[in-house]
C-alpha cells in the first residue's frame, strides 16, 4: 500500500516538475508579451503602462483592463516599414527554404544510397558544423565575402569578374548564410525518410518502363513527403525570425522581422511596439508550428 | 549491391566541401600574421598569444562555460523527466498541452523566446544576470534534451524492466539499475547538445542578461558587428577546435559503449 503511494508521488513529480517549468518560463512569458503589446510606452521603469500591481488586489484589474489599447497594432498596420519587414522575412524564408530543399535533397539521397557503414560517418559529418556556433559560422562567411576576401580573389584569378563584386550587406549574402547554416536541418529529416525507402519499389517502376525522372516524381518524392515536410518546417519557421544572419551579412536598409524586434527593443527602447511585432510574428507562424508539432509527435510515436 | 552514380558522389563531395570550407578558411586566417585579415602576411600564432592578454574576453569565456555547465545539467534532468512523462505515462491530463510546449520552442524564433523571457523577468522584478540567462538557456535546451531522450525511450525494450520487477526489484531500483543505464547514452548526448546550445547562444542571452554577465557570444558579436578582426578569428578557431574534439570524442565513446552494450545483450 505504502509502495503504491510512493510510486504515484514519484509519477506526479516526474510530470509536474518539467510541466511547471514550461508553464512558468514558456507559456507565462508569452501571456506577458501579449499584455505588454496592449500597453503604452512610458518613460519609466519598466518602460510601459499600465503595470499590473498585484498588491492592489482584484479590484485593480478593472482600471488595468480599461487602460489596455490596440494602439501598437494600429501603428503596425499604418507604418509600411513593419509590413515591408514581414513581407521581406516571409519572402527570404520561402526562397531560402526552396533553395535548401533543392540543395539538400541530392545530398540526403546520395547519403542514403552509400554503403551502411559510410552512412553513419556522412551523417556525423553533416551534423558536425551545426555543433559549432552559428555566430562563428556566419563570421567565417564575413571573412570569405569581404571585398578582398578569398571568394573575390578566386573569381578574379579565374577572370570570371573584372571588378570585385560587393557581397556583404546584400540579400545574396543573407541567402548564402541561411542556406549554409540550415543545411543540416534540411538534410537530416530527408535522409531519415529516404534511408527507409524500399528500393524494390524503384526497381518495380523501372521494370515497368518508367523513366528516371518519372520514377523520381511519382515514387521517390511522394514516399519521402514526411521528410520533406519536416525539413521544410524545421527550416522555414526559424528562418522567418532569424536575427544573426541578416544582421551580420545583410544590409541595414530593409531589415527582417527579427531585426525589427531587436531594433525596437534595444535601439528605440519601445517595448510595447517590440511586443506587438512579436505577437503578430507568432500569429503568422502558429499554423506551421502546429503542423510541425503534430508531425514531430507522430514521428516519435510511430517508431 | 547499391550503386553510386557520379551525380551521387558529386552531391556528397560538394555538400561536405560547402559545409567545411568556410570553417577551414576561418582557421587558416587565424594564423595570418598580417593585421589586415584579407592580406596574407605569413604564418603566425600572434593572435592566439594576444588573446591571453584580453582579460574581458577570458572572463566572458569563463562565464559562458559556467553558464553552459549549469543550464545543460538542469536541462538534462528536466528533459529526461519530461521524456519519461511523455513516453511512459500514457494519456495523462494535459499531455497535449505538455507536448505542444516541448515541441514549440524547438522551432520558435529566438528573438521571441528571448523577448518574452526578458519581459517575464522584468514583470516579476528580478535582477538580470547570470541566473536569468541560465533559466532562459535551460528552458530552450530542455526541449532538445526531451526529444533526444524520448527517441531512445520509445525504442526501449519494456520486457527488461518487467524482468527486473518480476525478480522483486522496486520501481525505483528498476529505474536506477535497468532503465537509467540503458538510456544513459541518450542522456549524455542530450547534455552535450544542451551544453553546445548554451555556449552558442547570442540572441536569448542578449535579451536576458544583465550587468556582469556578458557571455562569450555577446562579446564576440559586439566585436565583429563592424567587420572582421584577426583576434576574433583566433577565438572562433579555438571554439571550433574544442567543439570538434568533444563531438568526435563523444561519438567514439558512444560507439565503444554501444558496441559493448550490444555484446552484452
Amino acid at each position: 500500500m505504502r509502495r503504491e503511494r510512493g510510486v504515484s508521488l514519484g509519477r506526479k513529480l516526474i510530470v509536474r516538475v518539467p510541466y511547471a517549468w514550461l508553464l512558468a518560463f514558456f507559456l507565462l512569458p508569452f501571456l506577458i508579451v501579449l499584455k505588454i503589446s496592449l500597453s503604452q510606452t512610458a518613460i519609466a521603469q519598466p518602460p510601459y503602462t499600465p503595470v499590473l500591481d498585484v498588491a492592489v488586489g482584484w479590484h485593480g484589474l478593472i482600471p488595468f483592463f480599461r487602460e489596455l489599447s490596440f494602439d501598437n497594432y494600429i501603428l503596425l498596420g499604418s507604418d509600411p516599414l513593419y509590413l515591408l519587414s514581414y513581407v521581406k522575412s516571409l519572402e527570404i524564408a520561402a526562397v531560402s527554404t526552396l533553395i535548401l530543399l533543392v540543395v539538400g535533397f541530392p545530398i540526403a539521397y546520395a547519403i542514403a544510397r552509400t554503403p551502411r557503414r559510410w552512412q553513419a560517418i556522412l551523417v556525423v559529418l553533416t551534423v558536425l558544423p551545426f555543433w559549432t556556433s552559428l555566430l562563428i559560422r556566419i563570421y567565417a562567411w564575413m571573412n570569405i565575402l569581404q571585398r578582398d576576401g578569398p571568394l573575390n580573389e578566386v573569381l578574379m584569378a579565374l577572370s570570371i569578374v573584372r571588378e570585385p563584386p560587393v557581397w556583404l550587406s546584400t540579400d545574396t549574402a543573407v541567402y548564402i548564410g541561411i542556406v549554409y547554416s540550415y543545411l543540416p536541418f534540411m538534410v537530416l529529416p530527408l535522409y531519415a525518410t529516404l534511408e527507409k525507402l524500399d528500393e524494390s519499389l524503384l526497381e518495380a517502376a523501372a521494370d515497368l518502363g518508367a523513366r528516371r525522372w518519372k520514377i523520381f516524381w511519382l515514387v521517390t518524392v511522394p514516399l519521402s513527403m514526411s521528410g520533406i515536410i519536416a525539413g521544410v518546417l524545421l527550416c522555414f519557421i526559424p528562418i522567418v525570425g532569424e536575427f544573426v544572419i541578416p544582421d551580420l551579412l545583410g544590409g541595414s536598409r530593409s531589415p527582417m522581422i527579427g531585426q525589427t524586434i531587436w531594433i525596437e527593443f534595444f535601439g528605440n527602447k519601445d517595448w510595447p511596439a517590440a511586443s506587438a511585432v512579436a505577437v503578430v510574428l507568432v500569429c503568422l507562424l502558429v499554423t506551421p508550428i502546429v503542423i510541425y508539432q503534430n508531425q514531430a509527435m507522430r514521428a516519435v510515436e510511430r517508431e | 549491391m547499391r550503386r553510386l552514380s557520379a551525380f551521387n558522389v558529386a552531391a556528397i563531395l560538394l555538400g561536405i566541401a560547402f559545409l567545411y570550407l568556410p570553417i577551414a578558411v576561418l582557421v587558416i586566417y587565424s594564423f595570418n600574421a598580417s593585421r589586415l585579415v584579407a592580406v596574407w602576411g605569413g604564418w603566425s600564432t600572434h593572435w592566439y598569444a594576444e588573446l591571453f592578454n584580453d582579460a574581458p574576453l577570458l572572463e566572458s569565456a569563463f562565464i559562458s562555460i559556467r553558464l553552459a555547465l549549469v543550464s545543460a545539467s538542469v536541462a538534462t534532468v528536466l528533459g529526461t523527466l519530461a521524456a519519461l512523462a511523455l513516453v511512459r505515462f500514457g494519456r495523462f491530463r494535459g499531455r497535449l498541452a505538455f507536448a505542444a510546449m516541448i515541441y514549440a520552442p524547438l522551432v520558435m524564433p529566438e528573438v521571441i523566446t528571448g523577448l518574452s523571457l526578458l519581459l517575464l523577468f522584468v514583470a516579476i522584478a528580478v535582477d538580470r544576470g547570470f541566473w536569468t540567462v541560465a533559466i532562459a538557456h535551460t528552458t530552450m535546451a530542455m526541449c532538445f534534451a526531451t526529444v533526444i531522450v524520448q527517441s531512445r525511450l520509445v525504442d526501449f525494450d519494456l520486457s527488461l524492466e518487467e524482468a527486473a520487477m518480476d525478480l522483486g526489484a522496486t520501481p525505483s531500483r528498476t529505474f536506477m539499475s535497468v532503465t537509467l543505464p540503458l538510456i544513459l547514452p541518450a542522456i549524455a548526448a542530450a547534455w552535450m547538445l544542451a551544453f553546445a546550445l548554451s555556449l552558442d547562444d547570442l540572441v536569448i542571452a542578449s535579451f536576458t542578461t544583465g550587468p556582469g554577465a556578458t557571455t562569450l557570444p555577446i562579446r564576440i558579436y559586439s566585436e565583429v558587428r563592424l567587420g572582421v578582426k584577426p583576434e576574433m578569428n583566433a577565438v572562433c578557431s579555438i571554439m571550433v577546435a574544442v567543439v570538434g574534439v568533444a563531438v568526435i570524442a563523444a561519438s567514439l565513446l558512444a560507439k565503444i559503449t554501444g558496441a559493448r552494450g550490444a555484446g552484452r545483450i
